[in-house]
C-alpha cells in the first residue's frame, strides 16, 4: 500500500512535470522517436509490400518476415549499431525501424493478396491499368489489414522505444532505467504506466484513423479477425 | 568478428543458449496451461471475452523491462521472476488466438456434430480443436518467437540467456559476442517457428491434401 | 481410436519429452539452481557470485569464482546487475551469496546514512554490526576504489579546475554525467550540493564509468564525468581526477561480502588470502588491461591469481 502512495506522490510531484527530465519532456522525446521510426518503417515497408502483393511475388518472405522480424532482439541491435556508429540516435532508429517494418510488410501483403480475384479481374476487365487496380481497388479493400499492420507496428515501436534510455538517451524509458538503477519502484511504475497509456492512446488513434480511411462495406469483421489472429496483430 | 573468441567461449555460448531455451519453453508451457482454460471460458461465455482480452492486452502493453522490475519485490532476482514475466507476455497472444480459432469453427459443423451425438468434451477434442488448430498454433508461433526476443531483456536482471552477450559486448566495445547473441537468438526463433509449423502439419493431415 | 488422436498423443508426448529434457539439461548445467539459501550448513549448495556492471567489479567477481572453484567449491556466476540497489537486496534475500563490495559505499547503503569516515576499521565494524549474523563481511583488501570526478585537461584549464571545490563557482555552466544512482546517493549530486555547493547545469544519466560516460566525456557531451579512482582508462586518456578537498567520499576498500549460510572456513581463508594481495595499483592495472587493452575479464582475473600464486590447491 505504501507503494501506491509513493506512486501517487511521483505522479503528483510538480518537479516531475517540469524541466528537461520531467514527464512532458520525456513523453515528447518518446513520441518523437516512435513517430519517426514508424513513419520511416512505413515508408520502406509499404511500397515494397504493395508491389509484392500486387504482383504476387515474394509471398513466402513477406508472410514469414513478421515472425522472423519479431525474433530480432532490439536490445542487441541498439548495442551493435552503437558500437559501430557511436553515441547518437542512429542505433535507436536502426532498431526501431527494423522492428516497425515486418508487421507492415506482412499485413499489407496479405491484405492485398486477399482481395477477391473476381474483384481484381472485373477491375482489369473494366480497363484499369495495373497501377490503377492497385490504387483504386486493391488498396481500399486491403485497407483494414494495412492499417492493422501500421497500428501493430506503432504500438510495438512505442513499447521498444524505452530501450533508447539504455544508451543514455531520453524518452519514457529513462524512468525505467533510472528507476532500475536506484530501485525506485514508484519511478519505474510511473514510467511503465506512461508507456502503457501512450500505447493505448496510439491504438485508439489508429483505430480512429482506420475508421476514417476504410470505406464501408469492406471486409467482414469475422474473417479479418481470424486473419489478424494468424498475423499476430496485438491490437483488438 | 573475432572467431577466436567464439572458439574459446563455446562453454559460455552453450550455457547461455540452454538458459535461453529453458526460459522460453517454460514460459510457453505455463502460458499455454493458463491461456487454454481462459480461452475455453471466453469462447463459451462471449461476455467474458472482452474483459479477459482487455486484461491480457493491458499486461502486454507494459514494457518488458518494467514488468520484470515490478516482479522483483515479489519473486526476487531469480529465474522465477524471469519466467513469470515471460509467461505473462505470452498470455495475450495465446488467449486471443485460441479464442479466435474456436470461434472460427463454423456453426453448422458444430450443429452437425451435436446432432450426431457428440457430447461437449468430444465436440471440443474431436471437432473444434482440430479445426481451430492452425490459428492456435499460429498463436504459439508468435508467442514462441516473441518470448525468445524477450528473454534477452532479462539480461537487465542478471540473466538474459543469449542477451547476456549484448551487455558484455557493450561494456567492452566488442562486437563479436553481440553478433553471436543476435544470430543465435534469431536462429533459435526460426527453429522454433519451423518446428511448430511441422507440428501443425502432423496434427492436421487433412490440410495436406489441398493442392 | 482415431488416427488424429494417436498423432495428437504422440506430439504431446514429444513436447513433454522436450520440456523435460531441457529442464534436465538445465538442472545439470546449473541453469535452474537458485544458488544461495539452498542449504543450511555453510557451503552445501553452489555459491552464487554476483557483480555490478562495471569492469572492476566483474574482474573481482571472476577472481572470487576462480578461487572458490580452485578449492573445490561449486560456483554459479550471475550476469552483472545494474547497481548495488538491485544486487544487494538479492544478497539479503538469498538469491546471491557472494559479492565484491566497497566498505564506504556499502555502509552508506545499509545504514541509509551519510558516511564520510576514512577509517576502514570503523566501516568494517559498522558493516558487521548491521549485517551479521546472516551476512558476513570478510577481511578488507588494501585496495581502494573511490568515486571521483573527471575532466579533460582542456576543461581543467578553461575553468581553472584542480580540486572539487574549484567546480562550485562554475558548475552552473557545466554538464555532468554519471550513473543514474548519482542522483540519489549522498556521494553523488545531493552530497556535492550540501558539502561543496555544486549544482550542475545538467546531469545526464549514463553508466558507472562505463562506455557511455567515457564516450560522452570524449565527445564533449559532458564536461564532468563520474568515474572511479582505479579506472586505468582515465590515466590512459590523459584525463584528470579533481582532488576531493572536503570530506565527502569515505574509504572504499574492496571487501568480500558473503552469506553466512554459504560460507565455510575454507572459503573465508581463500577470499582473505586473495584480498591481502589486492592493492590499488594492481587493481588499476587489471582494469586497464580490460578497458584499454580489451582483454577478457576472465583471462585477466585468472592471470592475476596465477601470478600471485593463489591457485593450485
Amino acid at each position: 500500500m505504501e507503494f501506491l502512495a509513493d506512486l501517487f506522490e511521483w505522479f503528483t510531484d510538480p518537479i516531475n512535470w517540469s524541466g528537461t527530465e520531467g514527464i512532458p519532456a520525456r513523453l515528447w522525446e518518446h513520441i518523437q522517436y516512435s513517430l519517426i521510426a514508424t513513419f520511416i518503417g512505413a515508408l520502406i515497408a509499404l511500397p515494397l509490400a504493395l508491389v509484392l502483393g500486387h504482383t504476387g511475388r515474394g509471398g513466402l518472405l513477406a508472410i514469414n518476415l513478421t515472425n522472423t522480424g519479431r525474433a530480432i532482439p532490439s536490445l542487441g541491435i541498439i548495442i551493435l549499431v552503437y558500437i559501430a556508429a557511436g553515441l547518437n540516435l542512429l542505433p535507436v532508429y536502426a532498431a526501431l525501424v527494423a522492428l516497425a517494418i515486418p508487421p507492415i510488410v506482412t499485413n499489407t501483403y496479405v491484405g492485398i493478396r486477399s482481395v477477391d480475384r473476381g474483384v481484381r479481374e472485373s477491375a482489369e476487365g473494366m480497363g484499369l491499368t495495373g497501377f490503377q487496380v492497385l490504387k483504386d481497388v486493391e488498396i481500399p479493400v486491403a485497407m483494414p489489414l494495412i492499417m492493422a499492420g501500421i497500428r501493430t507496428s506503432a504500438v510495438q515501436v512505442v513499447a521498444t522505444a524505452t530501450l533508447a534510455a539504455y544508451i543514455g538517451f531520453g524518452g519514457l524509458g529513462r524512468f525505467l532505467i533510472d528507476g532500475l538503477a536506484t530501485f525506485d519502484l514508484a519511478q519505474m511504475t510511473g514510467g511503465a504506466v506512461l508507456v502503457a497509456v501512450l500505447s493505448l492512446a496510439v491504438e485508439v488513434a489508429f483505430g480512429a484513423l482506420q475508421n476514417a480511411l476504410v470505406s464501408e462495406g469492406v471486409a467482414p469483421r469475422k474473417r479479418t479477425a481470424t486473419i489478424r489472429a494468424k498475423l499476430g496483430s496485438t491490437t483488438a | 568478428m573475432d572467431w577466436a573468441w567464439v572458439g574459446s567461449h563455446l562453454d559460455d555460448i552453450q550455457h547461455l543458449l540452454l538458459q535461453h531455451i529453458t526460459f522460453t519453453v517454460s514460459a510457453l508451457f505455463f502460458g499455454f496451461i493458463i491461456a487454454f482454460p481462459l480461452a475455453l471460458v471466453a469462447a463459451r461465455y462471449p461476455r467474458l471475452y472482452q474483459p479477459i482480452l482487455g486484461i491480457t492486452g493491458v499486461l502486454f502493453t507494459i514494457p518488458s523491462i518494467a514488468l520484470f522490475l515490478l516482479l522483483l519485490p515479489f519473486t526476487g532476482l531469480s529465474e522465477t521472476t524471469c519466467i513469470l514475466g515471460l509467461t505473462i507476455y505470452t498470455l495475450l497472444v495465446l488467449v486471443r488466438n485460441t479464442v479466435e480459432g474456436l470461434r472460427g469453427v463454423p456453426d453448422d459443423v458444430k450443429e452437425a456434430a451435436e446432432a450426431m451425438g457428440y457430447r461437449p468434451l468430444a465436440l471440443l477434442m474431436k471437432v473444434e480443436l482440430p479445426i481451430a488448430l492452425p490459428v492456435v498454433i499460429a498463436g504459439l508461433r508468435i508467442a514462441a518467437v516473441t518470448t525468445i526476443g524477450l528473454v534477452t531483456i532479462t539480461a537487465l536482471i542478471t540473466f538474459g540467456g543469449l542477451g547476456a552477450f549484448f551487455i558484455d559486448g557493450f561494456r567492452r566495445d566488442f562486437a563479436t559476442p553481440i553478433i553471436v547473441g543476435i544470430v543465435l537468438s534469431v536462429a533459435l526463433a526460426v527453429a522454433a517457428d519451423l518446428s511448430l509449423v511441422g507440428v501443425q502439419r502432423v496434427l492436421t493431415p487433412w490440410a495436406r491434401t489441398r493442392r | 481410436m482415431s488416427m488424429s488422436s494417436i498423432r495428437t498423443r504422440r506430439v504431446v508426448a514429444a513436447f513433454a519429452a522436450l520440456a523435460l529434457l531441457s529442464a534436465g539439461c538445465a538442472a545439470e548445467d546449473g541453469t535452474l539452481d537458485t544458488g544461495g539459501g539452498s542449504s543450511d550448513e555453510g557451503g552445501g549448495g553452489p555459491v552464487t557470485v554476483g557483480s555490478v556492471n562495471f569492469t572492476e567489479n566483474i574482474i573481482l567477481a571472476e577472481m572470487y569464482s576462480a578461487i572458490l572453484e580452485d578449492i573445490g567449491v561449486e560456483v554459479e556466476t550471475r550476469q552483472p546487475g545494474a547497481s548495488r540497489e538491485i544486487i544487494f537486496p538479492a544478497v539479503e534475500q538469498g538469491e546471491i551469496d557472494l559479492v565484491p563490495e566497497y566498505t564506504g559505499a556499502l555502509t552508506a547503503f545499509v545504514t541509509e546514512d551519510e558516511v564520510t569516515t576514512t577509517s576502514t576499521e570503523e566501516l568494517v565494524q559498522t558493516l558487521s554490526d548491521e549485517l551479521e549474523p546472516d551476512i558476513q563481511v570478510l577481511e578488507p583488501a588494501p585496495a581502494q576504489d573511490q568515486d571521483g570526478l573527471v575532466v579533460t585537461p582542456e576543461t581543467a584549464e578553461q575553468y581553472n579546475l584542480e580540486t572539487v571545490s574549484d567546480l562550485a563557482p562554475v558548475a552552473d555552466e557545466l554538464i555532468a554525467g554519471g550513473p543514474p544512482e548519482e542522483k540519489t546517493r549522498n556521494v553523488g549530486l545531493p552530497g556535492l550540493k550540501d558539502v561543496y555547493g555544486i549544482e550542475f547545469a545538467e546531469f545526464k544519466s549514463l553508466d558507472a564509468g562505463g562506455p557511455l560516460t567515457i564516450e560522452a566525456l570524449e565527445s564533449g557531451a559532458i564536461d564532468v564525468g563520474r568515474a572511479f579512482t582505479t579506472q586505468g582508462i582515465i590515466g590512459d586518456k590523459g584525463w584528470i581526477f579533481l582532488e576531493e578537498d572536503k570530506p565527502l567520499i569515505p574509504a572504499e576498500n574492496i571487501i568480500p561480502v558473503i552469506r553466512a549460510d554459504a560460507s565455510t572456513p575454507e572459503i573465508e581463508k581463500a577470499l582473505d588470502d586473495l584480498s591481502a594481495k589486492l592493492t590499488t595499483e594492481a587493481l588499476t592495472k587489471l582494469n586497464a588491461l580490460v578497458d584499454v587493452d580489451k582483454e577478457d575479464p576472465v583471462d585477466v582475473a585468472t592471470q592475476f591469481l596465477e601470478d600471485e600464486g593463489l591457485l593450485g590447491n
